[in-house]
């Protein structure tokens, strides 16, 4: 493989850069592997990618019905965070953020892994106390946290509405510096390159229509490219779960939900950090063109249907102008939607299943982007290993049926409501 | 914007609404011996289909009476409604 260098990209000058090596392959599916992977999102292709090099399996495909990152790691808003509260999240998303800093070196890939740091804003005295409580589970499980006041705040996000008698005023808010943003497509193609540079095959427009099982293991797929035998088969697919678990007779504790997500005309440089509105659902974040990049509520009913409705979009813009009102003067360039795998209880799930050599990876409601790497590396361990790995052992399916549910939002299992 | 018709008030846009789930999860029956399995099945699993799915949604802003919706989950195309007790056929 080429390695993308600055003394390559001299050389490439020369030709008008007309013979790059393609990034990734578009082989024909082979009859037999040792995995398959279905999903060519980020989940998916970073699963390959550590099945490759952490486990030395490279007998792998992955199976896209569409083309790879277009589905919810290329529509995300590309937030980067483990401020989490309860220790499985934490503990999960802090290994994925030491590995957030090392994915442009890793993946000889610039993803523009930017940590310029998240704010959840709070608006009553309760809301600085809630908080001042997640910063200090947060710093005993290693993670950045720093509690701000109203006036650490403001200097921070000057363009916030900080008058006095407005209905949500801010008091301080929660911030952790080492948050981020990075550009969401580049970790699909660097991923997606070095998996292929390690024998793995990208299969794309190829859609699974069923699973071939017997004897409580599973032997194949069948696509809509002919039958593939495998002896492991792992699911990423995100929003799409509840229709391949119907293929294999199984009900989950997930909903497939839209969320959606907007971005503004570019303007100048005015936001360097990641922002929160702490009274509803809204975040904010300025990305490298000068877009406004937001985004806030779920439409709030069952959808596959990958794109929104206005009522929503309106509802979390107002919020939005309550928090920053300059945003009100910008013109939206773009809005679009995705299909979230809401789970019941707000945390995702990687885990075996009860069909021999099938392992499930799914549940990531608002937060897929950010897991994207600890996911892959998580999910690779468990299938390469067949058994999860302490890092995702929280995250297990029979957690619905045990009652150790990991409900970090205490919002139940009404996964609509935000 | 979704239109919802009302089998009490009429058409109503959507924002008079919430939204309430899957219509055809059934509590298990009282004073019956329930199951892990039933009892999940109830609390957690859910077949969250891709196409016609019922549903209840709660007429918040105007009546404030349950009702059922049969809805696609793809298109957002609503077929019917119906009053909460009204047989779905």
């Amino acid at each position: 493989m080429q390695k993308y260098s600055i003394f390559n990209l001299v050389k490439n000058a020369f030709s008008n850069h007309q013979n790059w090596d393609l990034a990734w392959k578009d082989p024909e599916p082979k009859e037999e592997y040792d995995v398959v992977i279905i999903g060519g999102g980020g989940h998916g292709l970073a699963t390959a990618y550590y099945l490759a090099k952490e486990h030395n399996i490279t007998k792998v495909a992955i199976i896209e019905k569409g083309w790879i990152g277009g589905g919810n790691v290329g529509r995300n808003t590309t937030i980067i965070r483990s401020n989490y509260m309860h220790d499985e999240n934490g503990l999960f998303s802090e290994f994925g953020m030491d590995l957030w800093r090392k994915m442009s070196q890793d993946l000889n890939y610039n993803v523009m892994f930017s940590p310029r740091g998240i704010i959840n804003l709070a608006h009553s005295d309760a809301q600085m106390n809630v908080y001042a409580r997640r910063g200090n589970s947060m710093r005993l499980n290693g993670i950045d946290a720093v509690l701000l006041n109203r006036e650490q705040v403001k200097e921070i996000i000057p363009m916030a509405d900080f008058s006095e008698n407005v209905r949500f005023p801010i008091f301080g808010g929660l911030m952790q510096p080492s948050a981020g943003t990075a550009r969401h497509d580049a970790v699909a193609w660097g991923y997606a390159r070095q998996a292929d540079d390690m024998g793995v095959d990208i299969i794309q427009n190829c859609e699974v229509i069923g699973f071939d099982v017997s004897a409580g293991k599973i032997n194949g797929i069948r696509t809509s490219r002919g039958n593939i035998k495998a002896k492991k088969v792992g699911l990423c697919v995100a929003g799409s779960t509840n229709i391949l678990a119907e293929k294999l007779n199984m009900t989950l504790p997930i909903e497939t939900h839209l969320l959606q997500a907007c971005v503004s005309e570019p303007v100048k440089p005015v936001l360097d950090s990641v922002v929160t509105f702490g009274a509803g659902h809204f975040y904010i974040s300025q990305s490298d063109k000068g877009e406004m990049v937001m985004g806030g509520d779920l439409d709030g009913y069952n959808s596959y249907a990958q794109r929104g409705n206005l009522p929503t979009l309106q509802h979390v813009l107002t919020e939005g102008i309550a928090m920053m009102p300059f945003l009100s003067k910008l013109k939206m360039l773009r809005t679009w939607g995705g299909i979230m795998d809401m789970s019941m209880d707000g945390s995702p799930i990687i885990d075996k299943t009860h069909i021999d050599g099938l392992y499930l990876n799914c549940g990531w409601c608002y937060g897929g982007f950010k897991a994207t790497p600890a996911s892959g590396w998580t999910f690779a361990h468990t299938i390469a290993q067949d058994r999860v790995h302490e890092l995702n052992a929280g995250y297990s399916l029979n957690r619905f049926n045990t009652g150790h549910l990991i409900d970090e939002k205490g919002l139940g299992t009404k996964t609509w409501i935000s | 914007m979704l239109y919802i018709k009302c089998p009490h008030c009429g058409m109503r846009p959507q924002i008079e609404f919430s939204y309430g789930g899957d219509a055809s999860v059934k509590r298990p029956e009282l004073n019956k011996e329930i199951s892990d399995k039933e009892w999940d099945d109830f609390v957690y699993n859910r077949k969250s289909l891709r196409g016609k799915h019922l549903e209840l949604w709660q007429h918040i802003s105007g009546c404030r009476q349950w009702i059922k919706v049969e809805r696609d989950t793809a298109t957002h195309e609503i077929f019917k409604t119906f009053k909460a007790d009204e047989e779905v056929v």
